[in-house]
């Protein structure tokens, strides 16, 4: 076969699940030696593009070539053969097992293992030289960090002689600094001549590691372009198939009297461990506060007690009342009767049941309202779901069914309906955790439109967020937590990302300004 | 307590911790790859139905031993595929298979034999007969070690000692090799094992039939060795106190022997309630100490005995995701 410049090509993939067309005639070439991004909104199909190249899912129609050559995939063992290695957004690790078991399981040299383990052992020293991928082959993945983890997945993948790299959604978990440590290990191997493919939503990422980037929309591929040619705003076009604004717009807050005070919040979980020691802070009407820090430093703990979910200590009043932080009414739903609307930073387990329809959960935490009873004993279904077919328009959930359970839909439409449920309500306050997180980028636009929206009419909230740019675009003050501690307030206007960042490390930047 | 007494309590220990130990290994087999297994108890019930019934008509019992780990692959393959296949709970599908062995059994033997749902006696070749290891019988007068060696290690059949060579086999078969690696990974995280490029399935259907075939050789062990011959309900909850025994030794092979040894040490207590009396001073209901394996059971299954971490995938049929 002639020898070909491109490491992939895809050429007329079509795949289908039922009626949902998940591929349509996809076709796209990467250069080898390449680092090619695939970017899309959740639901445009890059999973699925991929599941198809590693052997997951057989593709309906279509083509694949390998360094020019057809090959055909339908199993993930062909795939490795092929060259291709995946690293999942959710780790394939068995978590008790030493880093070097992990990395030969499947590719073990004979029916003993010892062979195995001590090639294993010599061959993962030197990539991890060569590649600034160091990893104790004799640590535990449990005891590893996430980073740590996803290197040790990128070591599996080299093991087997992967020439083609292929990262799904790798930044989701991992902190800034982690971050960049992948992108420069990513660089070093294309620099060796390997081929990398990332998909991501982040556009970020794409416009600072790509070579090209591929956009996906609804199943169809858009456009390849040069990633040097383009800019955030076209790709962000291209994806959503609108203009989208990547920044808030949003117009000088009217502060208004105290809604929220906190004096010396303290939370010690159920281990002994102090999480939250001693925050104090305000909140005015129509002030929209965020907590910056990297996730685990507390903010959980703060959203979780002032959501009557976790038990406290120090004084808080809302409008002037105290509330209760631990014992009676101090519960979800004494807090929504006092008028605090919470959207918890795990939607998946605090804000939804996944199983349960759309408008069950609109139900929750609010099956008690009146408009939602048909008398004394039984509740008005046919109400609650017109309300929620209201509420779901309003919020453009897509597609807009009351009987689907909440797991048919994706992260960003998940995330619209606990959103729309907290915040149709009215709330004094909103608590609102990590709200785009798993978001795609229309959403986004739409959830912090929103979110300003409450803002000006005058409500207070909360905000805790571990994007960076988020909370600086959202925020009229920002505070920064670090190991339970709040380091200080600054005013996004003023401050900038390295002065967060050495905060976020638990570092005071330039002197105290609230 | 003199010493021949103490060395009698444990012969008796081992030949009752025997069939524990089987099943034990069995149900390790099948939990490390993830498939629960309460099911032990009707497959060595099935087996030594089989393996009397087919020793008493053959005149062998090797036959005997094959014929009870052939019924109890039968009943593995049944749990395999509704747990593995066809992704059916494996609670239900184990205690569904239990139901139908304890009936089964009863009905087939009274259908072959007419004798109430026993086996007639096994007698001869029909029945294990106790081995006597080399020099037991010249090293006898050794002090302290003679009479332990043959009282104690020396005259088994040769069941007892497969098992105990099953131990260290297992833990080596677990650690030491590639199929061992691959089945504590599918217990743990199926969709690593997956994505490796290695069938879930496959593995799994390898360890549910070592399982069965451990549990046929326990059951061969209780109606061919232990007894002479089956009897309705013979192994008498003993699966389920292998299921307490395996949590007790946190699903590893040598702790399972420990554990297995212990269980079985409760039993002989109970065959010789004179001992107890003659150590206590005073009588103990002979009925409670028939109950102390089953409280001790249930004082396992219940945590008291320290967390025990069972294997993360366990009980879940696995499902490819995306």
């Amino acid at each position: 076969m002639a020898h070909s410049g491109y490491a992939i090509e895809l050429k007329g993939i079509s795949k289908a699940f039922g009626p949902v067309q998940a591929n349509k005639d996809i076709s796209v070439a990467v250069p080898k030696g390449t680092i090619h991004g695939i970017i899309g909104e959740n639901g445009a199909g890059k999973s699925t593009l991929m599941s198809i190249l590693y052997g997951f899912y057989r593709a309906d129609s279509g083509e694949i070539l390998i360094n020019g050559t057809p090959t055909t995939i339908p199993d993930s063992q062909s795939a490795i053969r092929a060259g291709i290695g995946m690293v999942f957004q959710h780790f394939k690790l068995v978590q008790n097992f030493t880093v070097l078991e992990n990395v030969i399981l499947g590719a073990e040299e004979g029916a003993m293992l010892a062979r195995s383990l001590s090639k294993a052992r010599k061959v993962l020293g030197d990539l991890s030289r060569e590649y600034e991928l160091d990893v104790d082959p004799d640590a535990v993945i449990e005891d590893l960090s996430v980073g740590h983890q996803q290197r040790v997945e990128i070591l599996k993948a080299l093991y087997r002689q992967a020439d083609i790299l292929i990262l799904d959604e790798p930044t989701g978990v991992l902190t800034p600094a982690e971050a960049d440590h992948l992108f420069r290990i990513l660089r070093g191997l294309r620099d060796q001549g390997k081929t990398v493919i990332l998909i991501t939503h982040k556009l970020r990422e794409i416009m600072e590691t790509t070579d090209n980037v591929s956009v996906m929309r609804r199943g169809t591929m858009v456009g390849t372009v040069k990633t040097a040619e383009t800019s955030p705003e076209e790709l962000a076009e291209l994806m959503v198939g609108r203009k989208v604004l990547l920044e808030v717009e949003k117009a000088p807050p009217t502060v208004g009297r105290t809604v929220l005070s906190v004096e010396n919040l303290s939370v010690t979980d159920e281990h002994g461990v102090i999480r939250l020691k001693g925050v104090s802070f305000d909140i005015k009407a129509g002030e929209i506060l965020g907590i910056a820090g990297v996730a685990g430093n507390g903010q959980s703990e703060l959203l979780e007690a002032l959501g009557g979910i976790a038990r406290a200590t120090g004084r808080v009043t809302l409008n002037g009342a105290d509330l209760p932080l631990s014992g009676a009414g101090a519960d979800g739903r004494s807090r929504r009767a006092a008028g605090i609307a919470h959207v918890p930073e795990d939607r998946q387990h605090l804000g939804l049941i996944m199983d349960f329809a759309a408008w069950e959960n609109v139900a929750f935490g609010y099956h008690n309202a009146p408009e939602y009873q048909k008398n004394a004993l039984f509740m008005d279904n046919d109400a609650l779901r017109a309300d929620t077919a209201r509420k779901m328009e309003r919020f453009d959930v897509r597609p807009p069914i009351p009987t689907l359970p909440a797991k048919s839909f994706s992260g960003g439409n998940q995330q619209k309906i606990v959103v729309a449920r907290e915040i149709e309500r009215n709330p004094d306050l909103l608590l609102i955790g990590q709200p785009t997180r798993g978001v795609d980028i229309g959403a986004i636009e739409f959830i912090h439109k929103q979110i300003v929206a409450l803002r000006d009419a005058g409500k207070a909230i909360l905000l805790v967020s571990v994007e960076l740019d988020e909370i600086r675009s959202l925020s009229d003050r920002i505070a920064v937590m670090f190991d339970g501690r709040i380091m200080g307030f600054r005013d996004p206007e003023t401050t900038d990302e390295r002065d967060l960042g050495l905060m976020m490390a638990g570092m005071t930047g330039k002197g105290e300004a609230a | 307590m003199d010493y021949a007494t103490l060395l009698q309590l444990l012969d008796t220990t081992i030949r009752l911790a025997t069939p524990l130990l089987f099943a034990c290994l069995a149900g390790l087999y099948s939990e490390r790859a993830g498939i629960f297994d309460i099911g032990l108890e009707g497959k060595m019930l099935m087996a030594a139905m089989a393996s009397a019934s087919v020793a008493f008509l053959t005149g062998s019992v090797w036959m005997g031993v094959l014929a009870g780990i052939g019924a109890s692959l039968i009943l593995a393959g049944i749990h395999g595929l509704a747990s593995i296949t066809f992704r059916g709970n494996q609670l239900i599908s184990g205690v569904a298979l239990n139901f139908v062995a304890s009936g089964i059994t009863v009905l087939v033997a009274q259908r072959l034999f007419g004798q109430g749902g026993r086996t007639p006696p096994l007698e001869g070749d029909a029945r294990f007969a106790p081995i006597t290891l080399p020099f037991a019988e010249a090293l006898r007068d050794v002090p302290i070690l003679g009479p332990l060696y043959f009282e104690v290690i020396s005259g088994h059949p040769f069941l007892v000692y497969l098992g105990f060579v099953t131990v260290p086999l297992t833990w080596w078969v677990l650690y030491r090799t590639r199929f061992g690696l691959r089945l504590r990974a599918v217990g743990e995280n199926p969709a690593a094992v997956d994505t490796a490029g290695i069938s879930v399935v496959g593995l799994r259907f390898a360890a549910v039939a070592i399982t069965g075939v451990l549990c046929g050789l326990a059951g061969a062990y209780m109606a061919t060795a232990l007894q002479a011959g089956f009897g309705r309900e013979m192994t008498a909850g003993r699966g389920y106190i292998a299921l307490a025994a395996l949590i007790f030794a946190k699903w590893r092979p040598v702790a399972a022997l420990w554990a297995c040894l212990l269980f079985g040490f409760f039993q002989a207590l109970a065959l010789r309630p004179d001992v107890v009396e003659g150590v206590l001073h005073f009588k103990v209901p002979v009925t409670f100490l028939d109950a102390l394996p089953y409280v001790l059971t249930v004082l396992v299954l219940a945590g008291f005995v320290g967390k025990a971490i069972p294997p993360r995938a366990g009980g879940e049929p696995y499902v490819k995701e995306r």
